[in-house]
């Protein structure tokens, strides 16, 4: 009986030392924090799906050397060029994030060729980031290749540009002098438009503020949601879905979520803004080009468009705010996202921000802003 | 203080108080009775116990009578005895002048206010009246002047803002003392927005005519000027900041483009350009 226990145990111990050196996970979750390193014996890339799944695997472990031994060498993409793009460069937000999952989605398949479209999920330092990316495959004998598209970066020839960009500095004075001899006025800014809307996840109130004054202002919109009897149910801000510095004249959209409170259960909004003095540059300019409202894979309405940068200084992390009108005029949902490139000097990069199922047919115009966060300002 | 008063029945001994005292000033109090006593002063910042002798003066000096307000003074020997007198503000040694607001646009009516507050050397508030001399003077005009007598210790004026951006000095003077602040005037809404474009090999140069308000001050620097593409690719709009009186913005369009432009509540012409015709 004992000799029996013992045979049985040392041949489940090999059992499941084997099973383990085949293991692959499946789910991509399954490899969260695994930064390096693979199964002795992983299993051939024989499938498209699986071909990708484990690309998606070695990129998300940082593992470019095996990643790029997968990817189809025909389109003339390197190594280094292929790490820059899936890393990121220039301060962008995707240098700070990592890829948590991904879920494929085969859109076509024959014997030479695939299609997979691949939902990632970037963790990121401004919260989750979602995006949808199609993959191309290739059989490459009796294994699966990924034709890794790379993304062409328009080469900006070497010239100088000049900077002349205006820039507001803050002197705070000292504490002598007399009293009301050192007074200076907050900036002057009007929230110009409210309106609150019942999403799927709670009320969300929707608007624009404006700096009415001639110097730069920095903003935060705050409101307060209480039901019929007075009672507080809420007070949230508008966080980083507003252009926080505002520029005179500038007009900046905000939204506020007010995630599990449904709008029926509000009487009363109250709305603060808290505007403050700070230092401001002017600089860069960027324009946003080709805006048009499209469908995306999914079917969903999202506004496209490209920014543009016209100046000479990189823009680590572009945040685009966008609001949409209702035929009245009226602001009737604020869309925001962030690109993960950096808006190189004088280049550009693509934009897209959703907009809900439910409003989408009510958009008749819309306006968007550019924000932006600098590493050397930060 | 009242306590201590309603503890002390009244006694032969009587305290004499002036009926009212200048700040930082002495003072004489005088008391009948005879022996020695304990006299307490009690005010505003001050809380005192001293010996005294009864039938004599007391002399409470300046220092004890810096605060202007009510005073106690008592005296008990067996019994207590008290009287109570009123320091009020010595002569105006400073005047607080606040200023409101620090950045005003043009041609505001009622848009600037000032208020003079005068105070003793000890920082007491000067409540008798006095007539301060006030002075809003622009670049190229006086936009008040006016004397106004202070009820309550305070005097105030209100005024429309000038014509002229730039600066605006306000004066507020009271004999030998004055104070002076300043503000700073700038342009009010745009006026008459007016846009040009010209090409350029790399696309569109698009720039304001310079913008100005109603009065022609010219619009302050940074201020957004958003420029609004349409053409058959979708939407163009750049926010672009005017500096030396014109805002410029530079669209790279080949494509037939309807371009106009804004600054808060102007709107500006509209440009059709066709750069392949």
């Amino acid at each position: 009986m004992k000799l029996f226990l013992i045979i049985f145990f040392v041949a489940a111990t090999v059992a499941l030392i084997i099973a383990g050196l085949y293991q692959t996970p499946t789910a991509s979750a399954d490899t969260v924090g695994i930064t390096s390193g693979s199964s002795l014996l992983a299993p051939k890339p024989d499938t498209p799906d699986r071909a990708l799944t484990l690309f998606l695997q070695d990129m998300q472990r940082r593992n470019w050397r095996k990643a790029f031994g997968d990817v189809a060498q025909a389109n003339g993409v390197d190594e280094q060029a292929m790490m820059q793009e899936w890393s990121g460069s220039n301060g962008s937000l995707r240098t700070f994030s990592s890829l948590e999952g991904f879920q494929l989605w085969p859109l076509h398949e024959s014997n030479d060729d695939a299609q997979i479209r691949a939902h990632m999920r970037w963790s990121t330092p401004v919260g989750p980031v979602e995006e949808v990316r199609d993959f191309g495959m290739q059989r490459d004998g009796n294994i699966w290749k990924v034709v890794f598209s790379k993304i062409e970066v328009p080469a900006t020839p070497a010239q100088v540009v000049p900077v002349t960009y205006l820039r507001w500095d803050l002197v705070t004075g000292g504490e002598s002098g007399s009293w009301g001899s050192r007074n200076v006025d907050a900036p002057r800014v009007r929230i110009i438009s409210m309106n609150a809307v019942d999403s799927a996840e709670g009320t969300v109130i929707v608007g624009e503020v404006t700096n009415e004054d001639t110097v730069p202002a920095f903003v935060n919109v705050n409101a307060t949601l209480s039901d019929e009897d007075g009672k507080v149910l809420d007070e949230e801000s508008s966080f980083d879905r507003i252009a926080h510095i505002l520029l005179p004249k500038e007009v900046s959209p905000y939204r506020i979520d007010f995630p599990g409170i449904p709008l029926a259960d509000v009487k009363n909004v109250r709305m603060d803004v808290r505007p403050a003095l700070v230092p401001a540059s002017a600089d860069p300019v960027i324009g946003v080009i080709n805006q048009k409202i499209d469908k995306d894979a999914q079917g969903n309405s999202v506004l496209r468009g490209e920014l543009l940068n016209q100046s000479g200084e990189t823009v680590n992390i572009p945040h685009v705010i966008a609001s949409f009108y209702d035929g009245n005029g009226r602001v009737i949902w604020v869309s925001d996202g962030y690109i993960d490139r950096a808006l190189v000097p004088l280049g550009s990069e693509p934009f897209a921000v959703e907009i809900p199922r439910s409003l989408a047919a009510k958009v008749q115009s819309y306006h968007v802003v550019v924000n932006h966060y600098d590493l050397k300002n930060s | 203080m009242l306590a201590l008063a309603l503890a002390c029945p009244t006694a032969a001994q009587e305290v004499t108080v002036p009926r009212s005292a200048v700040a930082g000033t002495d003072v004489t109090l005088s008391t009948t009775g005879s022996g020695k006593a304990d006299f307490y002063l009690v005010g505003p910042g001050v809380a005192s116990k001293s010996k005294v002798s009864l039938g004599e003066e007391i002399r409470v000096p300046g220092d004890q009578l810096r605060y202007a307000g009510k005073y106690l003074a008592i005296a008990c020997s067996a019994t207590c005895n008290s009287g109570e007198f009123f320091v009020t503000a010595a002569q105006p040694a400073s005047l607080a002048f606040l200023v409101h607001p620090s950045r005003v646009p043009a041609r505001q009516p009622d848009a600037v206010s000032g208020v003079v507050l005068l105070f003793d050397k000890f920082d007491n508030l000067v409540v008798a009246s006095e007539t301060i001399n006030f002075q809003v003077k622009g670049a190229n005009e006086t936009l008040f002047s006016r004397a106004i007598s202070t009820h309550d210790g305070e005097a105030w004026f209100r005024t429309s803002s000038g014509k002229t951006a730039g600066a605006v000095r306000l004066m507020a003077a009271v004999g030998d003392l004055s104070a002076q602040r300043a503000l700073q005037q700038v342009a009010s809404e745009p006026c008459h927005l007016r846009i040009k474009a010209q090409p350029t090999a790399k696309g569109i140069e698009v720039e304001t005519e310079p913008v100005r308000d109603c009065a022609g001050n010219p619009i302050s620097d940074g201020t957004i000027v958003t420029f609004t593409g349409t053409d058959p690719e979708g939407k163009i709009s750049i926010d672009a900041p005017i500096k030396g009186d014109v805002a410029r913005a530079h669209m790279k369009d080949a494509e037939p483009v309807v371009i106009s432009a804004a600054c808060g509540v102007a709107m500006s012409n509209e440009l059709r350009i066709d750069l392949k015709r």
